[in-house]
């Protein structure tokens, strides 16, 4: 009993002790952090593994502005803590359908452009006429990634040339398919494939995509969202659906690997930056954009995550011409039909879809 | 005896007054962490988009996806529970049964891989089993056919049933250590064979350990979304996974809250079946 009195008391001792070494070195933290962010802090929410970390660090340095970061998976996760106003964000980086619900729904702020010269300088013209689409006047967003939505396949297993959606409904590549986890990218390849639009809301569009990835679901070996990435390169599967910037790194990794984007059409997205209404450091904000948008900056960031940027500046920079010509990174569009990028379609339309994928899920 | 019975009796109004005052940073947890919270999970179960009052996200679950996921998910937890019961149920008699010094240690093995984070654990299983993963390399390394259980409702329920084992033995082994040598000697001298002492006095004795592992590892089954996820291939879709999707792509917090609450029957129930069989909270480890 004694003993143990000895030890509980040591125990607290190397409790206490700790605790005050943890708040005494807090102490001779702090001036040292609060002298790097003597321009105060900018708060970021971005996709997970969606810039170099080097930036981030670069961009306190130059600026004296500290940055927070912040990770999210799916624009669907982002949005609920943006509307809640729970997290005061400076910066997010949602992608296009989203961007316009944010705007619809006033949750954004106009963007002051004088403060962000680099954006208008270097960002290619067509991704602002782009970005129309979702944001009329290209007030409160500026492009930061873009790309589009094919399919992945392994030159070993599938022998004849894939140009159509409809090799992902084939008998022979049963269990060997791998589809996106993700609503309203699994009704696009569905839509696409009946020759509907993807951002269609009509009951019967909808329900006839329903029945076409219920029909496919026995063939479908996993429905997966940053998996397919590593699946396909240990070649667990034939066929995957994924985005083009991660197709690049793919390829790196497994040269067997092929990306095509599909003749009847897809999806052409871009994620921007946009400032919310509630955040607290705008001019922050609108320093970490401009930043962003500088091209050694742009090109650091593609080189590290190997989305295709939408700064033209930075496109010329890349020293390895078939990167820079690659027709995956950089497609020239205009020799695809149907391409879309996604709008939001109000309350009713994501509920529909909602409904049917998960009648589609539970099959 | 007497007199120390006086004198705790004789302290017992400071005593509990620093209680009270201990109690009071859990009560505090409490409140904000689980009070709190399923105020907020009753509220928005009970109202629709414009805050009106409504049952229709509760019988929501009346709908033809919801109540399948609820029965799958129902199933597959029975089916791993009873699968845990009868693993651990030996293994935990066998234990009790051991020197004291060599208890400590076996228990531990058990216990070691909850060490390791849950969700490694169960990537680790989507490795393992993966059409080109470590088993069926193994497999055709030996000239054996490949066995594809990756992605189908053997892969979970091997999943619920690696992951929740170690909370079916410990119970399991709490209970039966605490059994007296002497009650089982007295059987054995009154004439009981192996079999008899197991059935009419072991098991018996053992009951509140058996609940308590059963609903251990019951609710955490039932509810799980992520072993579904990772080993179905998000092809399976249990109740977990309804209410997840609900809360992260659909955005629609007042169905998931409305199904939370019948899971919440569900695990109503079973608590109650085990207050009445575990009076006395013996069985209740960690």
């Amino acid at each position: 009993m004694q003993k143990r009195t000895v030890i509980t008391k040591l125990g607290c001792l190397a409790v206490t002790g700790t605790l005050l070494a943890g708040l005494l070195s807090g102490c001779g933290a702090s001036p040292a952090s609060s002298d790097s962010a003597q321009n105060g802090e900018v708060v970021v929410y971005n996709w997970g593994e969606y810039i170099d970390p080097d930036a981030l660090e670069m961009f306190e340095e130059e600026t004296g502005i500290r940055v927070i970061y912040d990770e999210f998976e799916t624009n669907e996760i982002m949005y609920p803590k943006v509307e809640a106003g729970a997290s005061q964000y400076d910066v997010i980086c949602p992608s296009d359908y989203m961007i316009q619900k944010m705007i619809d729904n006033d949750l954004l702020q106009e963007l002051d452009f004088t403060h962000i010269p680099n954006a208008k300088k270097n960002i290619g013209a067509q991704y602002w006429e782009q970005s129309e689409q979702f944001d009329p006047g290209n007030k409160y967003s500026v492009p930061y990634c873009w790309g589009t939505v094919g399919i992945l396949y392994n030159k070993t297993m599938v022998q004849e040339p894939v140009d159509s959606w409809s090799v992902l409904w084939e008998e022979q590549y049963a269990d060997n398919i791998l589809m996106q986890d993700s609503v309203r990218d699994a009704f696009m390849v569905a839509l696409k494939l009946n020759g509907n639009s993807m951002n269609s809301t009509d009951p019967d569009e909808l329900a006839a995509a329903r029945d076409l990835l219920i029909e496919q679901k026995p063939l479908v070996q996993a429905y997966v969202i940053d998996q397919v990435r590593d699946k396909m390169i240990g070649g667990e599967a034939a066929l995957g659906v994924i985005y083009s910037g991660e197709a690049i790194y793919t390829q790196r990794e497994n040269p067997d690997l092929e990306y095509v984007i599909p003749k009847e059409g897809t999806n052409v997205w871009i994620d921007s930056w946009v400032i919310p209404k509630n955040a607290p450091n705008k001019e922050n904000a609108e320093a970490f954009i401009d930043f962003m948008c500088r091209p050694d900056i742009a090109l650091m960031n593609f080189d590290y995550i190997t989305y295709s940027t939408p700064n033209d500046a930075a496109r010329e920079l890349i020293e390895d011409e078939e990167i820079r010509n690659s027709s995956i990174a950089f497609p020239d569009l205009s020799q695809y039909e149907n391409l879309e990028t996604f709008r939001y379609l109000g309350e009713e339309g994501d509920e529909l879809y909602n409904e049917m994928w998960k009648e589609v899920k539970s099959k | 005896m007497r007199k120390k019975t006086d004198k705790k009796t004789g302290g017992f109004g400071t005593i509990s007054l620093r209680r009270s005052a201990m109690s009071a940073p859990y009560l505090f947890w409490a409140v904000a962490f689980i009070i709190i919270p399923l105020l907020m999970i009753f509220y928005y179960g009970l109202t629709d988009k414009t805050g009106a009052f409504t049952l229709a996200n509760v019988a929501a679950i009346a709908y033809a996806e919801h109540s399948k996921a609820l029965w799958l998910a129902l199933g597959l937890s029975l089916i791993s529970t009873v699968i845990c019961l009868i693993l651990a149920y030996p293994l935990a008699l066998i234990l009790s049964q051991r020197k004291l010094s060599q208890q400590s240690f076996l228990v531990l093995i058990f216990i070691l891989p909850m060490w390791m984070n849950f969700l490694l654990r169960t990537l680790a299983w989507q490795t393992l089993l993966e059409k080109t993963g470590v088993l069926n390399s193994v497999l055709s390394f030996l000239g054996l056919p490949a066995l594809n259980i990756i992605n189908t409702p053997g892969a979970i329920i091997l999943g619920m049933v690696y992951n929740f084992l170690p909370f079916m033995i410990l119970p399991l082994y709490n209970a039966l250590t605490k059994i007296d040598p002497n009650v089982i000697n007295a059987a054995h001298d009154l004439g009981a064979n192996g079999v008899q002492t197991f059935c009419r006095v072991i098991f018996p004795l053992s009951i509140p350990g058996v609940i308590s592992g059963i609903t251990m590892v019951f609710v955490p089954a039932l509810t799980t979304f992520v072993i579904s996820n990772l080993l179905g291939g998000s092809k399976i879709l249990l109740i977990g996974n309804v209410i997840e999707q609900e809360f992260t792509q659909a955005g629609n917090w007042h169905l998931g809250s409305g199904l939370s609450i019948v899971l919440m029957i569900f695990i109503l129930v079973n608590m109650v079946l085990t207050n009445i069989f575990d009076k006395n909270g013996e069985g209740t480890v960690l």
